[in-house]
């Protein structure tokens, strides 16, 4: 095969890589950040340094960890980065809990159902939002991506067993908040 | 060796204790819950699924992108105009006081000679008159030398 042929086989791969994974993990970012143009400028800057760094992906993990690895990574260095604190704090762009709580599909539910469902939900992202950045992600890749803990593990570089236990406190706190103890 | 592992803020008994709760996960044990954190990701589903969809997202990027470009451009030309109307005035500035000295080291050259001027006028004036008195005092006409020597001899008498 020739370098030029292989390089357009590679280029395909990657773009069906990108169909694919890129509501994924656009998702996620959504939901870690409830930032929709925060979250819609990670997802673009993941696949651009994917794009990048195509060539030394060597299937160790799948693909999808290997873009969920790198989309937390940008997180994180979007927060760390100093010049970006302040809108951390502020929050300014970011979607209102309540506002995100009322994006759930009616269903067969009655009208009481729906909004029984809506507090609860919403009391959920009170819950996600009060914890920490790891365990945020970890709940995040259980919970709304399905992830198993090995992939999670894989994707945020913690061992099963702290993947165990962030995701046994957050669900904890999830518990205790519908209960209404928190 | 301590209890707190490198786990960040886990203990190792928080590991141990959470590999049990793992192992059974929460769908047998808790209904609601496995129903409450169904309805959360319903809802980020969905919620993420309109966004993903929306036209509004790509040209709100590509807006803030162009905004971004058409702001740097802006700020670009204003230094631009800015450093061409320094170097101009600066330029003129400099070509007005060059010539406002290059006139008064001109006004000062004509003062200087016109002064050497009317020295050398004086000078000449003045050795013209030397001469004048001189020619006058050593030379009588040879018509007047007969009343000269009449008075010579009036004032002998």
């Amino acid at each position: 095969m020739t370098g030029t042929a292989a390089k357009g086989l590679a280029a395909q791969e990657f773009d069906a890589i990108v169909a694919s994974h890129r509501p994924q993990i656009f998702r996620f970012l959504l939901a870690s950040t409830r930032d929709m143009d925060l979250a819609e400028t990670l997802t673009q800057e993941c696949f651009l340094k994917a794009h990048r760094n195509w060539a030394r992906f060597r299937g160790e993990s799948s693909a999808l960890t290997w873009l969920m690895r790198i989309a937390i990574n940008l997180e994180k260095d979007h927060w760390r980065n100093r010049r970006m604190q302040f809108w951390r704090k502020t929050q300014i762009n970011a979607v209102d809990l309540d506002e995100a709580s009322e994006w759930l599909p009616s269903g067969e539910r009655t009208v009481e159902q729906q909004m029984l469902a809506r507090e609860q939900v919403a009391k959920v992202w009170r819950v996600v939002e009060g914890l920490s950045e790891r365990q945020k992600t970890v709940f995040l890749l259980r919970y709304v991506e399905e992830q198993e803990l090995s992939e999670i593990a894989a994707a945020t570089g913690l061992s099963e067993g702290t993947v165990k236990a962030h995701l046994s406190r957050a669900v904890g706190r999830v518990r205790a908040e519908l209960k209404g103890q928190s | 060796m301590s209890t707190k592992k490198q786990h960040g803020e886990l203990t190792a008994a928080d590991v141990k204790r959470a590999g049990w709760e793992m192992a059974g996960e929460i769908g047998e044990q808790d209904a609601e819950l496995k129903e409450v954190l169904s309805h959360f990701k319903q809802s980020v589903d969905a919620w993420s699924a309109a966004v993903y969809a929306r036209p509004r997202t790509v040209e709100a990027a590509l807006e803030a992108v162009a905004r971004r470009r058409s702001w740097r451009l802006a700020a670009g030309w204003a230094m631009a105009l800015v450093l061409v109307a320094g170097g101009v005035s600066g330029g003129v500035f400099e070509h007005v006081q060059r010539q406002q000295a290059a006139q008064r080291a001109a006004a000062a050259e004509r003062a200087h000679e016109q002064e050497r001027a009317a020295a050398e006028r004086r000078q000449q004036d003045q050795k013209l008159m030397a001469t004048v008195d001189t020619d006058i005092s050593q030379e009588v006409p040879s018509a007047m030398e007969p009343l000269a020597e009449l008075m010579e001899d009036g004032a002998a008498k």
